[in-house]
């Protein structure tokens, strides 16, 4: 069945069992919660997700429960726990999903080193991915919303998997992180979009999730062939530039934003090398979501040609 | 009732006909077990992998690549060891994990490492210190109290980290604290220590040692978080030298000498007992010198049939907390007269309800 089957008082029931069983292919995540509106995110940003019988095999089994305690009365505090055991620390609980979304990241991140797992957003045209590493801040969910919502397919806006046996990206098409000025941006390029509401005060700023396109969704099990790694630079007043930038040094950088680099060593070098080798290497420089995005149809007409 | 994660580990072919359902707990057990790694060292040694189904297979490839990783940065971490101490003409001895890997023990496949252990003689410590301290390690706890309590009751000097590597470092001269209510004798200890192979100045304990300093740690710790992963180690350490000749016949006695029989008697009770590890009948008997009081032995037999489990909650059964507790404040009672005791355990919680953190960003994790 899909979420968008279930009433949201059956999300409740589901939730308050620990019985949700979201499948996020490749994984399985078994998700319990107490918080009142966790059932209503779930359902507006996974609407087009399936769940999974409750007697099948869960990657994490993960919870956001309500803190107990006094002081938890005045102002709720929401935590999340992995497999039962505390993971983060507590936050208000208008933060609930948002926890969930960034303790879910954490679960893939430390316990899936079958995959390469590189900090970056990648989007596909195609069957041709598009990396797009960078530090926080860079602009690559903005552009990754942007781009989505103009004809490329969502693979992930934040963690990029990279099967080494047969050179294939993943992403699992989860909800866009939206943060700060992004979240109106957005709003005004693409208005038909579906969101959270804006939680302020994160450790992040003022965050919003968006919801994934459907057609991302269906074929969030098909990899993707890397073919290009674009660096952006959001950078204001900034015609738009895009550059062609080093392999050495994209190599460098990739190496630098992949979580588990270390702990696959040789094999970890081996597989960088393949990424970048695979893939043309530019720098994007932009201050107008409408002109990067024009640049990436430019890159991939290009590539037809 | 055996866990799903011990039955797995002491019979691999069982994997074949577990349910979704099976699985799932046991990728879980094992996981806050740190025991899956071996699992999927085991199942690969004995070519099942490629039978396990896809998504609990890649549970136990990752924790295996984790656990190779390590694995390799502790022989690294060694050899940067020895480049620090290979100089000043002491006696360097590994212990526990860094023995096992650099020992090429099979206890060490499939076993995740962190921190390396090493036991100096007691009038080289400082030594050691300095030489430490002159190749990049600094000692992280500054305050008196701390300084006190690590260079006068304990064991040990209080752990050494690695300035850019991050890597930490135990320096020992013996292995149970000063003020402990046993005795070990020491200097017997090191009579005893085997150099390693192709590392001048590296020594690892004899067989018989090494299965009693394991014992020994692992029956005065206080929080057995991994405490079914210790004595499986214990089980694979008995299985792999039990093997060896005259070691059975020097156990005993070693035992005796060193004055750690009773760990010992706790270490065949408890692997006979939880994982059916083959010992010889008249080692048992014998073994039954180092027994505590009736009354003692069934509190015992009570606190480590459940502590001895994973901490996880398909594991927990009446009784365990209490266990667990009990086994608390058991190390710290024989770590320490009742008088140190209570100064120190006062003193810690008052510390902690001050220096509670609440920025970190993770707490503390099974990984």
């Amino acid at each position: 069945m899909k979420i968008s089957d279930y009433s949201e008082n059956e999300l409740v029931g589901l939730l308050k069992r620990g019985d949700l069983l979201l499948d996020l292919k490749p994984f399985v995540v078994r998700i319990c919660s107490d918080i009142a509106d966790m059932a209503h995110d779930i359902s507006l940003m996974y609407a087009d997700f399936y769940t999974r019988p409750v007697e099948s095999f869960s990657d994490f089994h993960v919870s956001v429960m309500r803190e107990s305690g006094v002081f938890n009365w005045i102002k709720p505090r929401a935590r999340f726990f992995f497999d039962g055991r505390p993971s983060f620390i507590p936050l208000p609980e208008s933060q609930a999903f948002a926890m969930l979304e960034w303790g879910l990241n954490w679960c893939v991140a430390a316990h899936s080193h079958h995959y390469l797992i590189i900090h970056a957003a990648v989007v596909e045209r195609g069957g041709r991915a598009a990396l797009l590493p960078g530090q926080p801040g860079a602009g690559k969910s903005t552009l990754c919303a942007g781009l989505i919502n103009r004809g490329w397919r969502l693979l992930s806006d934040e963690l990029a998997l990279f099967d080494m046996e047969n050179s294939l990206l993943f992403g699992m098409s989860r909800p866009v992180n939206l943060k700060n000025a992004s979240i109106n941006v957005i709003k005004q390029f693409a208005p038909e979009t579906v969101m959270t509401l804006p939680v302020s005060d994160t450790t992040k700023g003022t965050v919003a999730l968006m919801r994934p396109p459907r057609d991302s969704v269906q074929l969030a099990s098909c990899g993707a062939r890397p073919a290009w790694i674009v660096l952006p630079n959001y950078s204001a007043g900034s015609q738009p530039i895009m550059k062609e930038q080093g392999r050495a040094e994209t190599f460098m950088l990739i190496a630098e934003q992949a979580f588990n680099y270390d702990i696959h060593g040789a094999k970890g070098f081996m597989a960088v090398g393949d990424l970048v080798g695979r893939s043309q290497c530019h720098r994007l420089t932009y201050s107008h979501l409408d002109d990067a995005i024009l640049a990436f149809d430019e890159l991939h007409s290009g590539s037809e040609r | 009732m055996r866990d799903l994660i011990a039955t797995a580990l002491m019979d691999s072919s069982l994997l074949l006909g577990l349910s979704d359902k099976e699985w799932d707990l046991l990728i879980r057990q094992g996981r806050r077990a740190n025991l899956l790694a071996r699992l999927a060292y085991q199942v690969t040694e004995k070519g099942l992998i490629d039978q396990i189904p896809h998504q609990p297979r890649l549970h136990l490839v990752s924790a295996l690549r984790m656990v190779e990783r390590q694995n390799q940065a502790m022989r690294w971490e060694v050899q940067c060891l020895l480049r620090g101490l290979e100089n000043i003409g002491v006696e360097i001895v590994l212990l526990k994990g860094a023995a096992y890997v650099m020992a090429d023990l099979p206890t060490a496949n499939g076993r995740a490492f962190s921190d390396i252990d090493i036991l100096v003689p007691k009038h080289a410590i400082s030594l050691v210190e300095s030489q430490l301290m002159l190749n990049g390690w600094q000692g992280g706890h500054h305050d008196d109290y701390d300084q006190r309590y690590y260079r006068q009751w304990m064991h040990e000097i209080p752990p050494m980290r690695h300035v850019t590597r991050g890597t930490n470092i135990d320096v020992h001269h013996t292995i149970l604290p000063e003020s402990a209510r046993f005795k070990v004798n020491t200097p017997a200890l090191f009579e005893g220590i085997i150099p390693l192979p192709g590392y001048a100045g590296l020594y690892v304990l004899s067989p018989v040692d090494m299965l009693l300093h394991s014992a020994t740690h692992l029956f005065h710790e206080g929080e057995l978080e991994n405490g079914l992963r210790d004595l499986f180690d214990l089980d694979s350490l008995f299985r792999n030298f039990g093997q060896t000749s005259g070691f059975w016949h020097r156990l005993v006695p070693r035992a005796m000498e060193l004055g750690l029989i009773r760990p010992l008697h706790y270490a065949v009770r408890f692997c006979t007992m939880i994982l059916h590890t083959p010992i010889p009948e008249e080692v048992i008997n014998v073994v039954n010198a180092g027994k505590p009081p009736v009354w003692a032995s069934m509190v015992m037999d009570y606190c480590y049939a459940r502590a001895l489990r994973p901490t996880h909650e398909s594991c927990s059964v009446s009784g365990t907390s209490l266990a667990r507790f009990m086994l608390y404040v058991r190390s710290h009672w024989i770590r320490m007269p009742f008088h140190l005791l209570l100064f120190h355990l006062t003193r810690k919680a008052l510390r902690r309800s001050t220096t509670r953190s609440w920025d970190a960003p993770f707490a503390r994790d099974a990984t």
